[in-house]
C-alpha cells in the first residue's frame, strides 16, 4: 500500500499517520484500539486528562522523569519502554520511594509500524507488572516523518518515601561504606552489541530491572540508608563522582572489589572502553554506616538481583569531590569523570 | 592505536573464492568475527593476537608458559 | 581473559618492581614508543611500582597525536562532500584540525562514521555503490597490513567508490630522529610489541648498534612493561646495547611475514611530516602507483600543502619526544585538559596528556 505523507488522512493498516496525534477520531480509535489494549488497561481506567491519586496520609512524595531515546529501540535484555518505566521506577527508589503511579508521554514519528508501537506498548505493560505499579495517564503527539526517529518515550513517576527515611548528600559521612548491588556495565555493552557496525556477540543482555526490591530489602534489614542511586548514563564511574561532588567529599573504591561480569570486561578490553563509564540500568550504589555495610551486602545477597553485591569503597578524606580507585596491582590513580558518553543515545 | 587483544579461534569459517579468511573468535566468551588472512596456518583452538578486525600473529602458548615460569623462578630466587 | 589476567598479576608485578629496584644502581631513562604502552603505565599506575631512579618517557607513539594538521583539514573536507563518507577510527574525531575537527564537521551535517576496522569502510562501500567511501587510515605498522588488505580486496572486486587518505608513519625513523638530537635524553627504548609482530626485530638492529642503545621489544600488559624495563635496566647497567625480545609469545624474530608482503605491494616508503615534531625522510607510507586509484589525495585533488599548527600554546611537539612531561606543561589541567584539549596529545586516547590526566595519582 502506497503511503503518501503529506496526507493527513489516516491509512488503515500498518503506521502511524500524523492524523493519528490530531486529537481527533483517528486520535481517539489509536488510545481505544491500540494504545489501551496493549497497556492492558481496561477503557475508563486511564484518564485523558490528568488521574487522581489516592495518597497515604502523611506521605512524603517522591517525583521524578525519565524519557528514554535509545537506539535500537529493542536491545537484549529489553527495549524503550522497558527502560523508560525502569529508569522512573529507579529514579524514585534512589529518592528512597516505592512507586505510586506512572504517566506516560509516546512522541511517535510518523511511518512507525503500529506493529512496534504495540511491542512498546506491551513491554512498559509487563514493566509496569514488575515494578508494582501502573500507567495512570498519558498523551500521545505524532512528529511528521524525519522529525523523530521511531518512537521516543517518556514516564513521569510519583512514589511514595519509606516512612522515616532520610536519605541525601547531607547524611554522607566520612568513613561511611559505598556499595554496589551488582556487576556494572551491563546495559551499555548490550547496546554496543547491536550498534550497527560493530558486530560483537556478547551474549550480554542488559541489567534493565526496577531496584525497588533491593531497596525493599535493605529496608526490611532496618540499614541507615545515607544516600542512594541509580547509575545509568556514565555508568559506575558518573555515580561515584556525582556522589562526590554532591556532598563534597571524597571517594576511594579499589577495583578488585567492583564486580564486573567477565564478558562485560572482554568487551570494553576489545573496543577500549571502560567498564566503569558503561551505563547500567538495575543497579543500585548505596552509601551507608560501615558498622552496617556486612548486614546491608547480606540483605541484597539473599536477592537473585543482588547476587553480586559488594563493597566497593568508602569515604575518604580528601578534596571534594575527588573519587580515586586502587588499581589490582595495589596502586592509585584518580578515576576520571569523563567528560561525555563514550557512545550516544544508549539510554 | 595498538590496541590489540588475544582471542581464541573458535571457528574458521568457510568463505567463497576470492574472499578473505575470516573466523569467529572468542574473547572471554565475547565473540566477534576476525579476518584471519595473516595467520593462515591458525586453527580452531588457537589463540591469536587481534588489532582493528585483522588476526596479526599467533599466540604462542609455549612461549607464554615459558616466560610466566621464568618468571616464577626469578620471584623465588629473590624469596 | 586467557593471556591476559597472568600478565596483570599483582605478585608476578611486584617481584618485578623489586627485581629493577635491586638491578639499578643508578638513575635511568627509559623511554616507550607506543600509546597503548603509555596507556597501560597511566591505568595501572606503574610508575608508582618503580624506583625513583628508573624514569619513564614517553615518545611519539601515538599515531592519532602525530597525524599532520593537513590530514585532519583534508578530512574535514572531504566528509563535507555530500558524496562522500568518511570513515575513522573513533579516537580520530576529535582531534583538532586548523579550525575544526570531525566530530563537529558531523554534528554540522558531514556524513562522518565510526569503523572499528577498515573491513567495515570497505563493507560500507560494497552497500553504498551511489557514494564515495574514504577512510581515513591512520597508524604505525600495526595497521599497515589490515589497510593494506582493505585496499588490495577492493582492487580485486573492483570497487571504485572507495579510496584512503594516508597518515601512516614508521616506528624506526623515529627512533633514528629522537637519538640524533644532541639533547638526547633516551638511555634505552622498550619496543612497541605489535608493531614488531609484524616487522620483527631485525629493522632495530642497526639503531641498537649504531647508537650504542638497548631497544627491549615489549607487550602491553602491566607484567610485560615491568619485565621489559627490567631487562632494558639490566642491559644498561651491563653495559649492553642490544636488541631483545620480552614479548616471545606474539613476536617471532622475523615478523608476520604475510602481513609484510602485503605492506610493500600495496604501499611506498615516503617522507611524513609529524605533528609537532616535523618532517622524517622516509618515516612513512602511502599508496604505491598501482593502487593510486585508491588514493583519496589523488581522487579527489588535495594538495599536501603543509599547514602551521595554530597556535594554542601546545607543546605536544615537546611531550612526543620526551623533552617535556604533561604534569610539567603550564596548560596541563588548567587550560588544556580532555574537556577543552589544546592539541592533540591530550585529546587521543592514547596520547601521553590524556594518559597522564585521566589516570593521574592522587597528590
Amino acid at each position: 500500500m502506497s503511503f503518501d505523507p503529506s496526507c493527513p488522512v489516516p491509512v488503515p493498516g500498518e503506521l502511524i499517520g500524523l492524523a493519528h496525534g490530531g486529537g481527533g477520531r483517528a486520535t481517539w480509535r489509536l488510545l481505544h484500539e491500540l494504545v489501551l489494549p496493549s497497556l492492558g488497561v481496561a477503557d475508563g481506567a486511564v484518564s485523558h486528562d490528568a488521574a487522581e491519586l489516592a495518597v497515604p496520609a502523611g506521605g512524603r512524595l517522591a517525583f521524578t522523569i525519565d524519557a528514554s531515546v535509545v537506539r535500537p529501540a529493542f536491545f537484549p535484555g529489553g527495549d524503550i519502554g522497558r527502560l523508560a518505566v525502569f529508569g522512573a521506577v529507579n529514579d524514585l527508589a534512589a529518592a528512597g520511594a516505592r512507586p505510586l503511579a506512572l504517566a506516560l508521554s509516546l512522541v511517535l514519528e510518523e511511518g512507525l509500524p503500529r506493529d512496534t508501537l504495540r511491542r512498546v506498548l506491551e513491554s512498559i505493560a509487563a514493566a509496569s507488572r514488575i515494578a508494582g505499579v501502573r500507567v495512570v495517564t498519558g498523551d500521545t503527539k505524532v512528529v511528521d516523518r524525519g522529525k523523530g526517529d521511531g518512537i521516543y518515550t517518556s514516564v513521569a513517576g510519583v512514589g511514595v518515601i519509606a516512612a522515616g527515611l532520610d536519605v541525601g548528600p547531607h547524611r554522607i559521612r566520612p568513613g561511611d561504606a559505598v556499595i554496589a548491588s551488582g556487576d556494572v556495565g551491563r546495559h551499555g555493552v548490550a547496546i554496543l552489541s547491536v550498534r550497527e557496525g560493530l558486530d560483537f556477540d556478547a551474549a550480554v543482555e542488559s541489567d534493565c530491572a526496577p531496584v525497588t526490591g533491593l531497596l525493599d530489602a535493605l529496608l526490611a534489614a532496618e540499614i541507615d540508608l545515607h544516600r542512594l542511586r541509580d547509575p545509568t548514563r556514565g555508568g559506575l564511574s558518573a555515580t561515584l563522582h556525582e556522589l562526590a561532588l554532591d556532598a563534597r567529599v571524597a571517594i576511594a573504591v579499589r577495583e578488585v572489589d567492583i564486580p564486573i561480569d567477565s564478558r562485560v570486561a572482554a568487551a570494553c578490553e576489545l573496543l577500549g572502553l571502560d567498564p566503569l563509564a558503561m551505563a547500567c540500568e538495575g543497579r543500585l550504589v548505596a552509601v551507608l554506616p560501615p558498622d552496617h555495610a556486612a548486614r546491608a551486602v547480606a540483605a541484597l545477597r539473599a536477592r537473585p538481583d543482588g547476587a553480586a553485591a559488594a563493597v566497593i569503597g568508602h569515604v575518604d578524606d580528601g578534596p571534594p569531590g575527588r573519587v580515586v580507585a586502587t588499581t589490582q596491582l595495589g596502586t592509585r590513580r584518580v578515576l576520571d569523570f569523563a567528560a561525555s558518553e563514550q557512545l550516544p543515545r544508549i539510554c | 592505536m595498538c590496541l590489540a587483544i588475544p582471542g581464541e579461534i573458535v571457528e574458521v569459517l568457510a568463505v567463497a573464492e576470492g574472499e578473505l579468511a575470516v573466523g569467529r573468535v572468542s574473547f572471554a566468551g565475547v565473540t566477534k568475527q576476525v579476518c584471519l588472512a595473516y595467520v593462515p596456518e591458525a586453527r580452531a583452538g588457537d589463540f591469536v593476537l587481534v588489532h582493528a578486525g585483522f588476526a596479526i600473529a599467533q599466540v604462542a602458548d609455549d612461549h607464554a608458559r615459558e616466560m610466566l615460569a621464568y618468571l616464577a623462578g626469578a620471584e623465588q630466587e629473590e624469596s | 581473559m586467557k593471556h591476559v589476567d597472568e600478565y596483570r598479576d599483582r605478585e608476578r608485578a611486584h617481584a618485578l618492581a623489586r627485581a629493577i629496584d635491586e638491578v639499578a644502581t643508578r638513575a635511568w631513562r627509559i623511554m616507550e614508543v607506543c600509546g597503548g604502552q603509555t596507556h597501560a603505565i597511566a591505568r595501572f599506575g606503574l610508575e608508582e611500582l618503580l624506583p625513583a631512579r628508573v624514569s619513564l618517557l614517553h615518545g611519539p607513539g601515538c599515531p592519532v597525536c602525530v597525524t599532520p594538521v593537513e590530514i585532519l583539514d583534508h578530512a574535514v573536507a572531504l566528509a563535507r562532500r555530500p558524496e562522500v563518507v568518511l570513515c575513522s577510527y573513533g579516537d580520530m574525531l576529535r582531534v583538532p584540525g586548523s579550525t575544526i575537527d570531525l566530530r563537529t564537521a558531523r554534528a554540522e551535517g558531514a556524513d562522518v562514521r565510526v569503523v572499528y576496522s577498515a573491513l567495515d569502510a570497505l563493507a560500507l562501500a560494497r552497500a553504498l555503490p551511489e557514494r564515495e567511501v574514504v577512510f581515513l587510515a591512520v597508524g604505525f605498522e600495526t595497521t599497515a597490513p589490515g589497510h593494506a588488505l582493505a585496499v588490495h580486496q577492493a582492487r580485486r572486486e573492483g570497487l571504485r567508490n572507495f579510496s584512503l587518505l594516508v597518515s601512516h608513519v614508521l616506528v624506526p625513523p623515529a627512533l633514528e630522529a629522537m637519538l640524533a638530537d644532541d639533547d638526547r635524553r633516551v638511555d634505552g627504548f622498550l619496543a612497541a610489541g605489535h608493531v614488531c609482530t609484524i616487522m620483527g626485530a631485525s629493522e632495530y638492529e642497526p639503531i641498537a648498534r649504531r647508537h650504542r642503545v638497548p631497544i627491549v621489544i615489549t607487550g602491553f600488559e602491566p607484567v610485560d612493561i615491568l619485565h621489559g624495563i627490567q631487562l632494558c635496566v639490566a642491559q644498561l647497567e651491563a653495559g649492553r646495547a642490544e636488541v631483545e625480545n620480552a614479548y616471545p609469545r606474539a613476536v617471532r624474530p622475523d615478523g608476520n611475514s604475510h602481513a609484510r608482503a602485503r605492506i610493500r605491494e600495496v604501499f611506498e616508503v615516503r617522507d611524513r611530516r609529524w605533528r609537532g615534531i616535523g618532517e622524517i625522510a622516509a618515516s612513512g607510507l602511502g599508496l604505491a602507483a598501482p593502487y593510486a586509484a585508491f588514493d583519496a589525495e589523488r581522487k579527489f585533488g588535495l594538495v599536501a600543502t603543509p599547514t602551521a599548527e595554530p597556535d594554542r600554546g601546545c607543546r605536544s611537539g615537546l611531550v612526543l619526544v620526551g623533552k617535556l612531561r604533561p604534569p610539567e606543561c603550564p596548560e596541563f589541567g588548567t587550560r588544556c585538559t580532555p574537556d577543552h584539549p589544546l592539541g592533540a596529545t591530550m585529546v587521543s586516547s592514547e596520547g601521553t596528556c590524556a594518559a597522564y590526566y585521566k589516570y593521574r595519582r592522587p597528590a
